[in-house]
C-alpha cells in the first residue's frame, strides 16, 4: 500500500479543516482590507490579496512536503534545524534589511523573508529534543537552565533586531516547561511578574504595594485560619511602619514612602521568622517571600522601564496604559483600531462595507491589524467565530498532544499550542486595546509569506508527528 | 512511564479558555455595549462640504444692476496633508507675510490636523489664478469658491448696506448661521437678509485617512444643492441716486426723494458717504475701522437717523391743521410787522392771506395761526388742543417710526402735552410758551425721511404709503403688505389744495423758493432755515413736482449751510429736473452746486 496515502488518512482532519478555514478567512479579509476598485480582480498580483494567494498556495505545497517527509527526520534533525535558525537570526542582524528601525528581514531579489517567523518551530523542535530525555528532571535547575537557554537565546537575538514583539512570544514556551514538570511557583511567578509589570505602569507603586500587602494578609488568613496571627502580624507591621514614617518625616526626610513600607516589611519579617520557624509554617513563608519579591519587582520595574526599553516600545506601552494621550501620534493605531472594531456592532457592516477598513484608517491593516477588518465588517458575530475557531484549534491540539506516545511529539505539540496561543492573545488583545501594540501577526490570517509559512510549518510538523503517533521515534 | 504532570493540561486549558473569555468580553463591550465607536467611525469618514449659495442680486427700479456677485476663493488647508514647501515662494504668490503664514498654520493645526480649515479668506480672482498654476507644489491646500459683493457704481452705500461674516454672537442666537456664513449688516442687505441669503447646500463626501475625497456618500442622495438668494428690485433710481450723491459731495446733509403715488424711495442720500466696495472681502474690517473712526461719520445714515428741526418747512402742516380745525380760512389775513412778538420776520407786504404767507414764509402768520389752534375755545384746556394738533402730526408719521424696511430708523420728536405739563406744571403753559413750534423750531425734531414723507402726503393731497426702498422681491414681485396700505390723513383734500397753492406761489410767484422754479414744470416747494445749536443754520427745502399728478416729493437738508433757498432749493430743483426730464438744463446752477464746498 502506498505509504503517503496512508499518512494522509492519518492526518488529523479537524485540525486540517480549521487550518484551511482560517487561511481562507484570512485571504477574504486581506482582500477587504486592501480592496480598491481599480484592482478588484481576485488574483491581481500587484495587490496584497493576489500575493497572499501565492503565499497560501506555497504554504500548501510546504504542508504537503512536511507531511511526506518521514517523522523521524524532525526528531533527528531538530538540533540541526535549531542551529540553522539561530544562524539566520544572527545573520539577519548583520546583513538584514532595516525596515521601521528593525533589521528583521532578508531581502532576496524583491522577495523578503523574516527568519524570526521560522525560528519559532526550530526552537520548539530543539526544546522537544532536549526535554525528550530529561523531562522527569525538570524540577532541577541543571535541566531548567539549559531548557531556558534554548528558549531565551532566539528571544535575545530577536530582541537585538530589535523586534520585542516576536521576542516576547518565545517566553510562552515556559508554558511547555510548566506542563512538563517545572515548578508551578516559577511558572506562576513569571505570569504574576508579567501582570504586575503592566499594573505597575498603570497605577501608583505605593497603592499597588499596599494592595499586595492586603492580599498577603488575606492569604495568610486563608492558609492558617488564625485571626490572632493575622491581627498580630498586621499590628507589628503597622507599628514599625508608623515609627519609620515619623522618623522619615521629622529626621531623615529622604527615605520615601515606598522604601518605608519595604523596610518595615523586612523588619517585621524578623518577628514573623520566629513564628515560621517554630511552627514550620511553609505557606506563610512562601506568602511572605512573594510579598517581598513583588515589592522589589514593582519598584524596579519603573527603573527598568525608563532606562532599558527602547522609546517606541515605551511609547506604545504608555499609550496603552493611557499615561500619554496623543490620538494622532503613537496612540493613533490603537485608537483607530478600536474604533474600527467597535463600529462593527453586533453583526458588522458587511463585506467591503467597513468605512474604516476601506479608507485605510488603520495602518498595517492587512498584516498586524487584520482583526480590525474582521471586527468592523463581520461584527461581534464574526469576531466571536474567529476566536471560537482558534479556541477550538488550541484545545484540539492539546488533545492531540496528550495522545502522543513519544515525549518529543507531546512537547512539540505543547510548543505549538503555546506559540499560537500567545500570538492570538497578544494580537487580538492589541487590536482591542488590552495589551500594548507589539507588532506580531495573527496566525494564518495576517498578510505575509514568512508568518504564514512559519505557522504552517509549525502546525504541520506536529500534525505529521501526530499522524505517526503510534510509532516510536527511536 | 507514568506522567505525573498530566493534570497540568487542565491548568493550561483553563488559562487558554480564560484568555479567550477576556477577549470576548472586551469585544462585547466595545462592539455591542458601547455605541460611540460607530459615531467615531462616521466622523472619520464623512466630510460635510458646505455649498455656499450666491446672494441675491439687487437692481434699481429700472432694472439696472446695482449689486451683483464676484467670485472669491477661500484658501483651505489640511495641515496633515501638507509637506515641506517653499514658504517664500508661497508667501510671494499670495502676497502675505511669513508671520501670517506661520500664524494661520498654527491656528489651523490647533483646530485640527486632519480637518480642513480656512487658511486665507476671500482670495481675489487674480491671486487665485496665479496660485492655481502652482497649487500642485503645495499639497494640503485647496480652494473653496465663495462669492463676494460687487457694485456697479460706488454709490448708495447707506441704502444697500454691507455684508460681513457672522460672529459667535449671531451663530449662538440664530441656529441657521454657521461659522463662515455671511450676513447682511445694514440697509437692504440687512432688511432683506432672509430673501437675499438663499439656502446653503451640503455635499457629503467619503474621505480616506489622508482626507482625500474618495467619492460621494450614498451616491449623493443625502446631498443638497445650494439655492441662490432671491433677486431684489430696489425702488432706487440709480442715476438719480448717483446724481444726488454727486451734488451732496463736500456737504453734510441728506436727500430723500419719494414717489408720492407709491411711497417708493427714489433716492436716499446721506453725506458724507463711502464707496460700498470698501466694505467687501478681506479689506472690510480694516476699512470699517477707518470709517468708524472718521470724524465726519460717513457710516452714519443721516436720512434715517438724524433728527433736525424742520424750520419753515413745517409751516405748510401748521397751515393745514389751522384750516382743518377751522381757526383760519384760506382768506384769513394776519398782519406782520416784521415779526410777531419776540419772533422776527423779514420784510414783505402785509397783511397776507394763507397762500401769500406760505409763499413768503411769514413767521407772524403761522405764529398767530398756531396760537389760534392751541387757544381754540372748542377745547377745554390747552392740553386738549395741543393733543389734537399732535394727533394730526402723528398721522403724517412724525414722532413715530414710519415702518420703512430699514431696521434702524429714528422716531424724531414732537413733545406730548404731558411733556409740557411736567415741565411747566399742569396747564400752566400757554400757546406763547411753545410758539416756536409754529415755525418748526423749538422742541420739534424730524428726520429727512419724515419730511419727505410729509411732502409726499401733501403732494397726494392727504394720504401716503409707508416709504420703502424695495420695489419688488423675487420673480413673483411680492412686497410686504404694509407698503401697499394707504395711510389716509383726516384732513380734507380741499385744505391741501390751499397749501399746495401756497407752495406753488413760494416757487413760482416771487416767494422764497423761486430759485427752484423751472420753465415747463410747476414745482411746489417750501424753504426752511433751521436754527440749531451746532453752528450755522441748516438749509432745508421740501418740494414736489409736477403740481398736478406729482411724480416726485423731495426733502433736502444741507447742514450748517445757511438759507434753505440758497443751498437746499437748487439741489432739489436739479434732482427734480433730472428725474422728470432725464437731463439738467441749468448747467450754471449745477456747476455752482457741484463746486460748493461746505466742508472746510
Amino acid at each position: 500500500m502506498d505509504r503517503s496515502n496512508n499518512i494522509w488518512n492519518r492526518i488529523d482532519k479537524i485540525s486540517l479543516i480549521l487550518f484551511l478555514l482560517l487561511i481562507v478567512m484570512g485571504w477574504v479579509n486581506i482582500y477587504a482590507a486592501v480592496y480598491n476598485e481599480e484592482h478588484s480582480g481576485l488574483l491581481d498580483m500587484s495587490q496584497r490579496y493576489g500575493k497572499q494567494f501565492i503565499w497560501i498556495a506555497a504554504s500548501l505545497v510546504i504542508a504537503i512536503f512536511i507531511v511526506i517527509i518521514d517523522n523521524r527526520f524532525y526528531f533527528f534533525f531538530s538540533w540541526f534545524i535549531y542551529g540553522a535558525c539561530m544562524l539566520l537570526l544572527i545573520l539577519v542582524i548583520i546583513v538584514g534589511k532595516e525596515i521601521n528601525g528593525a533589521k528583521s528581514w532578508f531581502e532576496l531579489g524583491g522577495f523578503s523573508l523574516q527568519p524570526s517567523e521560522m525560528a519559532k518551530f526550530g526552537t520548539a523542535l530543539a526544546l522537544a529534543g532536549y526535554l525528550n530525555t530529561k523531562r522527569q528532571e525538570l524540577t532541577q535547575f541543571s535541566v531548567i537552565l539549559p531548557a531556558s537557554a534554548i528558549i531565551l537565546f532566539p528571544a535575545l537575538l530577536t530582541a537585538l533586531q530589535p523586534d520585542m514583539g516576536s521576542s516576547i512570544v518565545y517566553f510562552s514556551l515556559f508554558i511547555v516547561l510548566f506542563r512538563e514538570g517545572m515548578s508551578p511557583y516559577i511558572f506562576f511567578s513569571g505570569l504574576l511578574m508579567a501582570v504586575l509589570f503592566f499594573l505597575t505602569l498603570l497605577t501608583n507603586n505605593l497603592y499597588l504595594t499596599i494592595a499586595l500587602i492586603g492580599i498577603s494578609v488575606f492569604l495568610v488568613w486563608f492558609a492558617t485560619r488564625k485571626w490572632k496571627l493575622v491581627f498580630l502580624g498586621t499590628v507589628i507591621f503597622v507599628f514599625i511602619a508608623v515609627i519609620l514614617y515619623l522618623l522619615d518625616h521629622y529626621v531623615f526626610k529622604s527615605i520615601g514612602n515606598e522604601l518605608v513600607i519595604f523596610i518595615s516589611l523586612i523588619l517585621s519579617g524578623i518577628v514573623y521568622a520566629i513564628y515560621i520557624y517554630n511552627k514550620r509554617a511553609v505557606s506563610v513563608l512562601i506568602i511572605y517571600l512573594f510579598l517581598v519579591c513583588s515589592t522589589i519587582f514593582i519598584n524596579s520595574v519603573d527603573y527598568t522601564f525608563n532606562n532599558f526599553l527602547p522609546t517606541h516600545q515605551k511609547d506604545r506601552i504608555n499609550i496603552l496604559l493611557g499615561l500619554k494621550s496623543d490620538p494622532h501620534g503613537t496612540g493613533y493605531n490603537v485608537n483607530q483600531s478600536i474604533i474600527s472594531i467597535g463600529s462593527g456592532g453586533f453583526h458588522g457592516k458587511g463585506f467591503l462595507q467597513g468605512t474604516q477598513t476601506k479608507f485605510k484608517f488603520v495602518p498595517k491593516q492587512s498584516s498586524d491589524f487584520i482583526f480590525c477588518t474582521i471586527g468592523e465588517e463581520w461584527g461581534f458575530l464574526g469576531s466571536g467565530i474567529v476566536i471560537g475557531i482558534y479556541l477550538f484549534l488550541l484545545l484540539r491540539l492539546i488533545k492531540l498532544a496528550e495522545r502522543q506516545r513519544s515525549d518529543f511529539s507531546r512537547i512539540y505539540g505543547y510548543s505549538v499550542v503555546s506559540i499560537l496561543f500567545t500570538h492570538i492573545f497578544l494580537n487580538i488583545g492589541m487590536a482591542i486595546g488590552l495589551v500594548p501594540v507589539i507588532g506580531i501577526p495573527l496566525p494564518f490570517l495576517s498578510y505575509g509569506g514568512s508568518s504564514l509559512w512559519g505557522f504552517t510549518i509549525l502546525l504541520f510538523i506536529f500534525l505529521r508527528l501526530d499522524a505517526s503517533r503510534t510509532e516510536y521515534l527511536i | 512511564m507514568k506522567d505525573s504532570f498530566i493534570n497540568r493540561k487542565y491548568v493550561i486549558m483553563v488559562l487558554i479558555v480564560l484568555a479567550s473569555l477576556v477577549l470576548l468580553i472586551r469585544l462585547f463591550i466595545i462592539q455591542v455595549v458601547k455605541s460611540s465607536y460607530r459615531l467615531s467611525a462616521d466622523n472619520n469618514v464623512l466630510r460635510y462640504v458646505t455649498q455656499y449659495p450666491a446672494r441675491g442680486l439687487i437692481s434699481d427700479r429700472n432694472g439696472k444692476l446695482i449689486v451683483y456677485n464676484q467670485a472669491a476663493y477661500d484658501l483651505m488647508v489640511v495641515p496633515a496633508q501638507t509637506t515641506k514647501f517653499d514658504t517664500t515662494g508661497f508667501c510671494d504668490l499670495l502676497g502675505i507675510s511669513s508671520d501670517l503664514l506661520r500664524k494661520q498654520m498654527r491656528i489651523a493645526i490647533n483646530y485640527s490636523r486632519r480637518a480642513p480649515s480656512v487658511f486665507l479668506k476671500q482670495v481675489s480672482n487674480e491671486t487665485y489664478a496665479k496660485f492655481q498654476e502652482k497649487m500642485f507644489m503645495y499639497p494640503g491646500f485647496y480652494v473653496q469658491p465663495r462669492t463676494l459683493r460687487k457694485y456697479s457704481k460706488p454709490v448708495a452705500a447707506h441704502v444697500l448696506g454691507y455684508v460681513s461674516e457672522v460672529d459667535d454672537g449671531i451663530t449662538r442666537k440664530d441656529p441657521y448661521y454657521k461659522s463662515g456664513d455671511y450676513i447682511g449688516k445694514s440697509g437692504i442687505e440687512e432688511a432683506y437678509e432672509k430673501e437675499l441669503r438663499g439656502r446653503r447646500g451640503v455635499k457629503i463626501f467619503l474621505v480616506d485617512v489622508y482626507s482625500r475625497i474618495k467619492g460621494s456618500y450614498e451616491d449623493g442622495k443625502k446631498d443638497t444643492l445650494a439655492i441662490q438668494g432671491t433677486n431684489i428690485s430696489s425702488s432706487i433710481d440709480l442715476d438719480l441716486q448717483e446724481y444726488g450723491e454727486l451734488l451732496m459731495k463736500n456737504k453734510r446733509g441728506s436727500i430723500v426723494a419719494i414717489e408720492p403715488k407709491t411711497g417708493e424711495v427714489l433716492t436716499l442720500v446721506s453725506s458724507p458717504n463711502y464707496d460700498p466696495a470698501l466694505l467687501v472681502g478681506r479689506i472690510r474690517s480694516d476699512n470699517y475701522a477707518l470709517l468708524s473712526a472718521d470724524t465726519l461719520k460717513p457710516l452714519f445714515n443721516r436720512a434715517l437717523m438724524a433728527s433736525y428741526p424742520p424750520g419753515s418747512t413745517f409751516k405748510p402742516i401748521n397751515g393745514l391743521i389751522g384750516l382743518q380745525e377751522g381757526v383760519i380760512t384760506p382768506s384769513t389775513l394776519f398782519a406782520c410787522h416784521n415779526g410777531y412778538l419776540f419772533i422776527a420776520c423779514h420784510s414783505h407786504s402785509s397783511p397776507l392771506s394763507l397762500v401769500g404767507a406760505i409763499g413768503t414764509s411769514c413767521n407772524a402768520y403761522f405764529c398767530q395761526t398756531y396760537r389760534k389752534v392751541l387757544e381754540n375755545p372748542y377745547y377745554n384746556t390747552i392740553s386738549d388742543a395741543y393733543d389734537k394738533w399732535k394727533g394730526y402730526l402723528n398721522e403724517f408719521g412724525f414722532s413715530n417710526k414710519l415702518g420703512t424696511d430699514f431696521v434702524n430708523e429714528l422716531t424724531g420728536f414732537i413733545p406730548t402735552s404731558e411733556y409740557f405739563n411736567k415741565y411747566y406744571g399742569k396747564n400752566r403753559w400757554k400757546a406763547l410758551t411753545v410758539i416756536s413750534m409754529a415755525i418748526g423750531q423749538g422742541e420739534v425734531g424730524a428726520t429727512p425721511l419724515q419730511m419727505a414723507n410729509m411732502t409726499a402726503a401733501i403732494a397726494n393731497r392727504g394720504y401716503y404709503f409707508t416709504p420703502h426702498i424695495i420695489k419688488s422681491v423675487g420673480s413673483d414681485h411680492t412686497i410686504d403688505k404694509r407698503f401697499i396700505t394707504k395711510h389716509q390723513i383726516s384732513i380734507d383734500s380741499a385744505n391741501f389744495e390751499s397749501i399746495v397753492l401756497g407752495m406753488e406761489a413760494s416757487v413760482n410767484s416771487g416767494g422764497t423758493s423761486t430759485v427752484a422754479a423751472m420753465k415747463d414744470i410747476i414745482v411746489c416747494g417750501k424753504t426752511g432755515t433751521a436754527q440749531n445749536p451746532h453752528g450755522k443754520n441748516h438749509a432745508v427745502f421740501i418740494a414736489f413736482a409736477p403740481k398736478e399728478n406729482p411724480k416726485i416729493a423731495i426733502a433736502v437738508y444741507v447742514e450748517n449751510a445757511g438759507f434753505g433757498a440758497t443751498y437746499a432749493a437748487p439741489i432739489a430743483s436739479l434732482l427734480i429736473e433730472k428725474y422728470l426730464k432725464g437731463v439738467v438744463s441749468n448747467k450754471v446752477r449745477e456747476q455752482s452746486m457741484l463746486n460748493l464746498n461746505l466742508m472746510h
